[in-house]
């Protein structure tokens, strides 16, 4: 699995992400913003951080990377793209996910493992879980209320697209569950077309019992496992 | 060091046009005394121009000449086999083995912070972080240690609430995980609010490189971010006190971040480094181009020569003297080798930054500065830095803190009431209370290398490819070192080192913050030596030599001053990151052992504050010889993986501390079966801050071992109860009363205090 993780300028998620690909076996690259042409990788994964230093509106500046051409075309061939956190903003000011990521409704940066709910154990990024399995990851950032209209929602839940939600030790979507005020308690969704996966939560800094958790380890597992299953 | 008479003067440096006459009045404003001026006449050999003024303002100023600090600061211990730079460089470096070494120091943003909390603090931590990667390690984490007035003023929310936004937004931007510190209020820090900031990083050990302009003819550069007009004469403005008037009209003097520019420059300036273009590399940081310039240059033994003309400016028409003195932020000086200018501004233009030579190395040893080729200051480069005046004044114990001290606390240790709900009550004060609502503002986990995250004693950021980890806290009890300085400075370097055994890590080194009121008062002064005389005897004792730090002087409002604040920012190395100890309870059925002993010691402590606003009596004694060996029995247990937890007794006494254990996260809060025999006052045994403590957990077939390991080092130790799980109650029973608590009730004062004031809606307002 040949993996590209994009460094923007205020990325500070590159390395975590980079070293979690690792970690499954994968084969990572830094691939600085000004880069052109993915070609030859497999999987884009777009870290968190404070790309542009979220100046202007998380995520806005850096979708005008060169990079993000490639990204979009990459993602248009149906090819499966990760962004977490900074990385979900992006995806969303990108276009290539629905809705909008606005400030926490604490109006506080939020730091803190929370528990996750998969939602969907059947797309490439979470078939090494099984449905309702609780997560849990930490998440980092203050703007990360995931808001959309009323009928982006509606096809999201009717669908199927909401991949994780904020619950409680219990499993149970709870407003004292939920960090930042994401309609729905969603944390993470994915494209009509499933190859596109954005969340707020860090799978990749809960992989080693050192650090607390290893609930994050599925999700580049299953990318690993979908991946082979297209190569074989 | 300071004998500064071989100066000589070759060239008249003319007055600019439009420049202020010297006057008595202009000198003073400058903050220079007629005798330093004086000295400053005799150096020179003739009369100094407005630009010169304001350089030696700057570089003879309390915040970088140490004038009234450095003779004391002499004394403290700063050697030992694994210290690779010590005192005078921009940080400390110590080996940590395995090819590694850890680059750590503190720094204050006081007064800033006072007049704009949430710029003054995010500046704090960015001019920390540069320090940091100057010396070419890549910052791995932060501590902030942070003081405030009591929380029933509205300003001290708006402080408070802007400080811990600014700390995190400017790190959380960097990608630096904060690992721990503290967060202390007392009215005693009302008007003036203490932020310090700490930052570790690592680096191979060949990776090293210093601030020095080496090299004769190697061109300067000016690097990141353009000179502005913000923060000029900020070190001159650290080194005076605030009073009513200093909030709206000082402003001007703080800086204000940009992390993001600084995360590009950091990652900037370890290419730079790794590049080997460059033969040395320092922050623009207190005094700006003034310090960093004539700084490198002194260490070298070389001159400079710097050309304002030449310098990136964010706007048009500033003066030499506003260009040398501006402390815009994310700037450094760069000492490039000849000939690869090209190759430093090429790496600067890929992080989208620039770079620009604005001066050269020379062999005359002068700082000097043109204006588009003509001089505008001329001066001798080594006495404009090492050259400043350093005093020893007199020092007097206030008659007031003598009498405090003296204060007889019997009448505080006799029964009062209802010992369960005392007990409760404590749990919500700030000072015990978890300060999640602080640190959840802050990423903790970026990097993936915490181990140990903030809410415990210490925090543990593992070396990836190694085994090894490494801890850091801070801690001062400045109500201690307030009613006796130099016993409040041992039990700031006593409690750090213990708060680093209990997570398993061996103490090796300190930095530290040394806040105080205005030296040039007796008593303030007297506070100051004792203080630095403690410190100097406990780092001898526990073998931790002193690095590096910062002195904040004139921590004074309308006149008060702060308490004595000695923060001991102190980093520890763990050999094998799997016996890194928890901090909480976590095991049903658990023994828990006190090590140390209870005494009746209240005086300072948390408990009088809390009961009856007082702070007095004598700090509880502090015995080094047992401290070590207390230390040490702690680390041969962890090392021998008998603990399942260790924790640090201290504010609160041994209740708070068994009250943390016991609610650990709040997730998996252990109900506990304590019970204490000792011969003391009910109120005592239970909230007396006794030193030399340490509580742990343990399996049961591991407590004899436990209780052999403390008696081979003579430490007394007892099992004192077991824990009894969830949903049980927290029992401590005593000859002569006890406490028995509810858990729920326990983390509902625990955990919602800070929330319950900060987040109402009357906290928003100033």
């Amino acid at each position: 699995m040949k993996v590209a993780v994009i460094t923007f300028p205020g990325s500070n998620c590159d390395y975590d992400l980079y070293k979690a690909a690792q970690q499954v076996g994968a084969d990572a690259t830094f691939v600085w913003h000004r880069e052109r042409g993915l070609d030859g990788y497999d999987a884009v994964l777009l870290p968190g951080g404070f790309s542009y230093g979220d100046y202007l509106r998380a995520g806005a500046i850096a979708r005008m990377s060169p990079v993000m051409e490639d990204v979009i075309e990459f993602a248009r061939k149906g090819a499966p793209v990760v962004g977490i956190c900074n990385g979900f903003q992006i995806l969303c000011e990108a276009g290539l996910l629905p809705g909008a990521l606005v400030r926490n409704d604490s109006l506080l940066f939020s730091g803190k493992d929370v528990r996750l709910r998969v939602e969907r154990a059947d797309t490439h990024f979470t078939s090494e879980y099984h449905p309702g399995q609780i997560l849990r990851v930490p998440i980092a950032h203050g703007e990360g209320n995931y808001e959309a209209d009323e009928a982006t929602l509606e096809r999201l839940e009717g669908e199927g697209h909401v991949v994780f939600r904020y619950v409680d030790a219990a499993g149970e979507v709870t407003d004292a569950a939920n960090p930042n005020g994401s309609w729905h308690n969603i944390a993470g969704i994915i494209n009509d077309d499933g190859n596109v996966l954005g969340m707020m939560p860090h799978p990749e800094r809960a992989m080693e019992e050192l650090l607390g958790s290893t609930d994050g380890i599925g999700v580049f597992t299953s990318l690993a496992a979908s991946l082979s299953a297209v190569a074989s | 060091m300071s004998t500064v008479d071989e100066a000589v003067t070759e060239t008249q440096v003319a007055a600019r046009p439009g420049d202020p006459e010297i006057t008595p009045e202009l000198i003073a404003d400058h903050g220079l005394s007629v005798e330093e001026h004086e000295r400053i006449l005799g150096l020179m050999g003739r009369t100094l121009t407005f630009t010169e003024l304001g350089v030696f303002s700057a570089m003879w100023s309390e915040h970088c000449g140490y004038k009234n600090s450095k003779r004391l600061l002499r004394l403290l211990p700063t050697e030992a086999p694994w210290v690779i730079q010590g005192p005078g460089e921009n940080a400390g470096v110590i080996d940590v083995g395995d090819g590694y070494a850890l680059c750590f120091k503190i720094e204050s943003h006081n007064h800033p912070s006072a007049v704009e909390p949430y710029q003054g603090a995010a500046t704090g931590v960015g001019g920390i972080l540069r320090d940091i990667f100057t010396m070419g390690a890549r910052p791995v984490a932060i501590l902030d240690s942070l003081r405030f007035g009591d929380l029933d003023s509205g300003r001290v929310r708006y402080l408070l609430g802007g400080v811990v936004a600014g700390v995190g937004d400017y790190g959380n931007c960097m990608g630096v995980p904060n690992i721990g510190g503290e967060v202390v209020f007392d009215r005693g820090y009302e008007g003036n609010p203490i932020v310090n900031a700490m930052c570790l990083g690592l680096m191979k050990t060949d990776e090293l490189i210093t601030a020095s302009a080496s090299g004769i003819g190697n061109p300067l550069m000016a690097v990141g971010a353009r000179t502005g007009r913000d923060g000029i004469h900020g070190a001159t403005f650290a080194s005076e006190e605030l009073s009513e008037d200093s909030d709206e009209s000082s402003r001007p003097r703080v800086q204000v971040g940009d992390p993001f520019t600084e995360k590009l420059l950091l990652e900037a300036s370890l290419e730079l480094i790794a590049s080997g273009a460059i033969t040395g590399i320092q922050d623009m940081g207190a005094a700006g181009i003034t310090s960093s310039a004539s700084e490198m240059a002194g260490r070298a033994g070389n001159g400079v020569e710097i050309d304002m003309a030449l310098v990136p400016v964010r706007e048009s028409g500033m003066t030499p003297y506003e260009i040398l003195l501006s402390e815009s932020q994310e700037r450094m000086l760069v000492v490039a080798e000849k000939g690869r200018e090209q190759e430093v501004i090429d790496i600067l233009e890929k992080w989208e930054l620039e770079a620009k030579v604005i001066g050269r190395v020379t062999d005359d040893a002068r700082f000097r500065v043109l204006e588009d080729g003509v001089t505008v200051a001329d001066i001798p480069a080594l006495p404009l830095t090492e050259g400043c005046p350093t005093y020893e004044r007199e020092g007097i114990e206030g008659e007031d803190i003598k009498a405090l001290r003296a204060a007889n606390l019997i009448e505080y240790l006799l029964p009062r009431g209802n010992l369960t709900r005392l007990f409760q009550k404590m749990l919500g004060s700030p000072n015990i209370a978890s300060k999640r609502w602080v640190y959840n503002q802050y990423d903790t986990t970026v990097r993936t290398s915490t181990a140990v995250r903030p809410g415990g004693d210490a925090g543990v950021i593992r070396i990836r490819g190694t085994d090894k980890a490494v801890a850091a806290t801070t801690d001062c009890n400045g109500r201690f070192v307030y009613l006796e300085p130099r016993t409040g400075a041992l039990i700031a370097v006593a409690e750090a080192a213990r708060n680093l055994v209990c997570v398993g890590a061996l103490p090796t080194a300190i930095t530290n913050n040394l806040n105080f009121g205005n030296p040039l008062k007796a008593h303030i002064y007297y506070q100051f030596r004792e203080a630095v005389l403690g410190i100097k005897d406990a780092c001898e004792a526990f073998e931790t030599p002193v690095t590096g730090g910062n002195v904040s002087f004139y921590n004074e409002t309308d006149g008060h001053a702060i308490y004595p604040t000695p923060v001991i920012g102190m980093v520890g190395v763990i050999d094998d990151a799997s016996k890194i100890v928890g901090q909480a309870f976590h095991t049903e059925g658990d023994d828990i052992a006190l090590l140390g002993t209870n005494t009746e010691e209240i005086g300072g402590s948390e408990y009088l504050y809390v009961t009856k606003r007082l702070v007095a009596g004598a700090p509880p004694s502090v015995d080094l010889g047992k401290e070590r060996a207390l230390q040490q029995a702690v680390l041969v247990m962890a090392h021998g993986r008998h603990l399942n937890s260790a924790r640090d007794c201290s504010d609160g006494g041994l209740a708070c501390t068994l009250a943390e254990c016991a609610l650990g996260d709040g997730e998996a809060a252990m109900g506990i079966e304590v019970q204490l025999n000792d011969d003391l006052a009910p109120v005592a045994t239970l909230f007396a801050e006794s030193q030399g403590r340490i509580v742990v957990s343990c399996a049961p077939e591991q407590t004899a071992d436990v209780l052999r390991i403390a008696e081979e080092h003579g430490v007394p130790a007892a099992k004192i109860g077991s824990v009894t799980g969830k949903g049980s109650p927290f029992r401590i029973v005593m000859s002569e009363g006890r406490v028995d608590a509810d858990l729920d009730k326990m983390a509902a004062a625990y955990f919602g205090a800070l929330p319950n004031i900060m987040d109402a809606p009357a906290s928003s307002g100033a």
